[in-house]
C-alpha cells in the first residue's frame, strides 16, 4: 500500500515534493499527488515516510488501503 | 539546480575570532543612536549618526532596518517559498502564515520567473521600492532552489534592489555561502527562545535531516541551528535582524534573555512583535485561547530590551506578498494576471532621480526637527506622553482621521519625539459617513495617547475623542511629524506648568488582531 495525499487537506505547500526519495510526488490540479507505482513507503531509504514527516497538515499523507503494500525487491 | 551549499556546517567558527566584528556591530545598537532613555529612535538622527559608513549604506534606505527610512522607502515580498520545515503554534499553514499573511486568503504562489517580472513591474511603478524580500509563506531556506533562483534573476535585471530574506533559521547554517554569493546583506531570523523547555511550548515539531523531531529535542536542535546561523552571518558581515513573537505567559519574560543572546552574537536589530492569535486563524494558540500582549505590555518589554540594543518598533507583520510602504499594502495592484499584461520598462535613472528627491526631503525633515528641538532645550520635565499620528508617509501629518488605516505612535518628552510603535485600526470612514463602532475601535487602539495628529477631522469624532481624553490636533496639517509633535509638546508643558491643565496618565491600549490588508 503506497501513500496517497488527501487533496482536500493539501495546502499545496510543496514541502513533500523534494523530500520524496523516489520522485513520486508532483503537482496536479492545484495540489500534490503521489504516483502509487513509484512510492516505496520510503522503505530502504528512511526510517519514516518523508511526505508524512514534512507535511504541515496531520493525516494528509496516508496509506492508500485500496492498494497492496509495497514489496521490497528480493 | 542546486545553488545552495549543502555542506554540513558542523562548526560555526570560533566566537573569539568574530568577537571584534560582533562587538563593533552591537555597539551601534541598530541604527546609530546613543543609549539612554532619551535617545532618538532608530536612524532618525540627521543621518548616519555614529554608524560606520558601510553599515549606514546598507540600512539607510531599507524600511525594515531603519525606522526613519520606513517613512520614505517601500519594500516588496515575493511568495516563492511555500514549503516550511517547522511547525509553529502561532501559524496555520492551511491558510498561510498568520503572522505574515492575511489569514484565510491564500497568496498567489509565484515561480522565480514570475517573481522577477513582478519585481520589475513594481520597481517601475513605485520608484521608492528599494528592497525585495523573500519571507515565505513558508521558509525561504526550506525552498532553497526557488529562493536563490529568484535572487539570481533579480540581481541580473535590477541590481540596485537590495535583497533580503527572513527565515526560522533551521536550515540557515547550510546556506550561508549562497546568501553571501547573491549579496543578500540583510537576513532576519525568527528566534522566540533560547531555552528548549520554552521552545517545546511554541514548536510542536521540526523536520531536520529526513526526520521529524518533537518536544524538547526539536526545540534544542532549532535553537542551536539558529544561534549557529546568526554567528556565521555576523562573521561574514551580513546584517541580522532578530524577530521574536511575544507570547504572554510563555516567552514574554524570556525574551530579555533572547535579546542578550542575540546581541552577544552580533545581531543588529531586535524586533519584538505581538502574537497574533484569533480563533478564526485556526492556529494552536488561536484555538486554545492564548492571548496576545496589550500595547503597554509590548512597549514595556521593548523598552526593557532597549538598553541592550536597538529595537524595531515599526514592524507591520506584513504578508509574504506585501508591496508598498510598510503601513500600506498595494499587492492587489500587482497580481500575476496584471503583471503579465504589463509592459515593463526598467529605468534605473528615473528610480535614482526619484530617490535623490526623497533624500532631499529627509534632510529637510531632520533640519526642521532639530530647529524645534533647540526650542525645547531649556525645558526640564519628567513628563512623557504618547501621541498618535495619521500619516500616508514621507514623515508628514498628511492623512485624514477617517481615512487612516493605522496610527503611528510617538513618545514625547523633553528629549524629543521618539517613534515607539503603530496601531492598526479598522477604517473609520466608509463611503463618506462615520461608523460609531469603528470610532470606538480607534479610541481603544490609541487609548494610551494624549493627542492624535491629523490632516483633517470631522466634528463628530472630534467631540468623541475629546470626551475620551484624547486631544485631536489638526493645526499641523501637512507639516513634519516630529517637528509638529515637539512644538505641541512644548505648548502642553507650558500649559501644565502654568496650571492651565493638569497632566494625567493615560490607560492601556488594544493591539488589533489580523494582518494589515489593503482597503477594499
Amino acid at each position: 500500500m503506497p501513500f496517497k495525499i488527501i487533496a482536500s487537506q493539501c495546502t499545496s505547500c510543496s514541502a513533500c515534493e523534494p523530500e520524496c526519495p523516489n520522485v513520486a510526488i508532483r503537482e496536479k490540479g492545484g495540489t500534490f499527488v503521489i504516483d502509487p507505482k513509484k512510492c516505496t513507503e520510503c522503505i530502504g531509504h528512511f526510517d519514516e515516510p518523508q511526505c508524512v514527516a514534512v507535511c504541515p497538515v496531520d493525516n494528509t499523507c496516508v496509506i492508500d488501503t485500496s492498494l497492496p503494500r509495497y514489496q521490497a525487491p528480493a | 539546480m542546486d545553488v545552495s551549499a549543502q555542506h554540513d556546517a558542523s562548526s560555526s567558527g570560533n566566537v573569539d575570532d568574530v568577537g571584534e566584528i560582533m562587538q563593533a556591530i552591537a555597539e551601534h545598537k541598530g541604527c546609530g543612536t546613543t543609549g539612554g532613555s532619551g535617545k532618538a529612535s532608530c536612524g532618525s538622527q540627521a543621518g548616519q549618526g555614529d554608524l560606520p559608513t558601510e553599515i549606514w549604506e546598507k540600512v539607510k534606505n531599507h524600511p525594515c532596518y531603519s525606522e526613519e527610512a520606513h517613512h520614505h522607502y517601500a519594500r516588496m515580498h515575493v511568495a516563492v517559498a511555500p514549503a516550511c520545515n517547522i511547525q509553529c503554534n502561532y501559524c496555520n499553514r492551511k491558510y498561510d502564515c498568520a503572522n505574515e499573511s492575511r489569514p484565510g486568503v491564500v497568496s498567489e504562489k509565484l515561480t522565480p520567473e514570475q517573481a522577477a517580472k513582478k519585481v520589475l513591474a513594481v520597481a517601475s511603478t513605485i520608484p521608492q521600492m528599494t528592497v525585495l524580500g523573500i519571507a515565505g509563506p513558508g521558509d525561504p531556506l526550506a525552498n532553497p532552489e526557488k529562493t536563490f533562483k529568484t535572487f539570481e534573476l533579480i540581481s541580473q535585471t535590477a541590481p540596485d534592489i537590495k535583497l533580503c530574506l527572513s527565515t526560522n533559521g533551521l536550515a540557515l547554517p547550510d546556506h550561508i555561502d549562497a546568501i553571501a554569493k547573491f549579496n543578500v546583506d540583510h537576513v532576519t531570523i525568527t528566534i522566540n527562545m533560547v531555552d528548549p523547555e520554552i521552545g517545546a511550548k511554541i514548536y510542536p515539531w521540526i523536520f531536520y535531516k529526513h526526520k521529524r523531531y518533537t518536544g524538547y529535542e526539536a526545540a534544542k536542535i532549532l535553537t542551536d541551528r539558529q544561534l549557529q546561523g546568526l554567528e556565521m552571518l555576523t562573521e561574514r558581515g551580513i546584517l541580522c535582524k532578530i524577530n521574536s513573537v511575544m507570547i504572554p505567559g510563555i516567552n514574554d519574560q524570556h525574551l530579555v534573555e533572547v535579546n542578550r543572546a542575540v546581541k552577544s552574537r552580533g545581531a543588529f536589530l531586535h524586533n519584538i512583535m505581538p502574537l497574533i492569535s484569533s480563533p478564526e486563524h485556526g492556529t494552536v494558540f488561536g484555538l486554545n485561547g492564548q492571548r496576545g500582549p496589550t500595547a503597554q505590555e509590548l512597549k514595556a518589554l521593548q523598552d526593557s530590551c532597549e538598553g541592550e540594543m536597538n529595537m524595531m518598533r515599526h514592524c507591520r507583520q506584513c504578508r509574504a506578498d506585501a508591496v508598498g510602504l510598510l503601513g500600506e499594502d498595494r499587492s492587489a495592484e500587482f497580481t500575476t494576471e496584471k503583471i503579465m499584461a504589463m509592459e515593463v520598462k526598467y529605468d534605473a535613472d528615473t528610480r535614482k532621480a526619484y530617490q535623490e528627491k526623497v533624500e532631499e526631503e529627509r534632510v529637510a525633515k531632520v533640519a526642521a526637527k532639530q530647529e524645534e528641538l533647540a526650542e525645547l532645550a531649556g525645558a526640564s520635565s519628567d513628563i512623557k506622553v504618547l501621541a498618535a499620528v495619521a500619516t500616508k508617509g514621507s514623515g508628514l501629518i498628511n492623512e485624514h482621521f477617517g481615512h487612516a488605516k493605522e496610527f503611528q505612535v510617538y513618545e514625547l518628552s523633553t528629549a524629543g519625539a521618539k517613534f515607539v510603535g503603530h496601531r492598526r485600526v479598522d477604517l473609520y470612514c466608509q463611503g463618506g459617513y462615520g461608523e460609531e463602532d469603528s470610532l470606538e475601535t480607534i479610541i481603544r487602539a490609541i487609548n494610551d495617547c494624549h493627542a492624535v495628529f491629523v490632516a483633517k477631522i470631522g466634528g463628530c469624532p472630534k467631540g468623541d475623542l475629546i470626551k475620551a481624553g484624547i486631544e485631536p490636533v489638526d493645526q499641523y496639517a501637512h507639516e513634519f511629524i516630529e517637528k509638529s509633535a515637539i512644538a505641541w509638546f512644548k505648548a502642553y508643558l507650558d500649559k501644565v506648568n502654568s496650571g492651565e491643565i493638569e497632566h494625567v496618565e493615560r490607560g492601556d491600549a488594544a493591539i488589533r488582531q489580523g494582518a494589515l490588508i489593503s482597503a477594499a
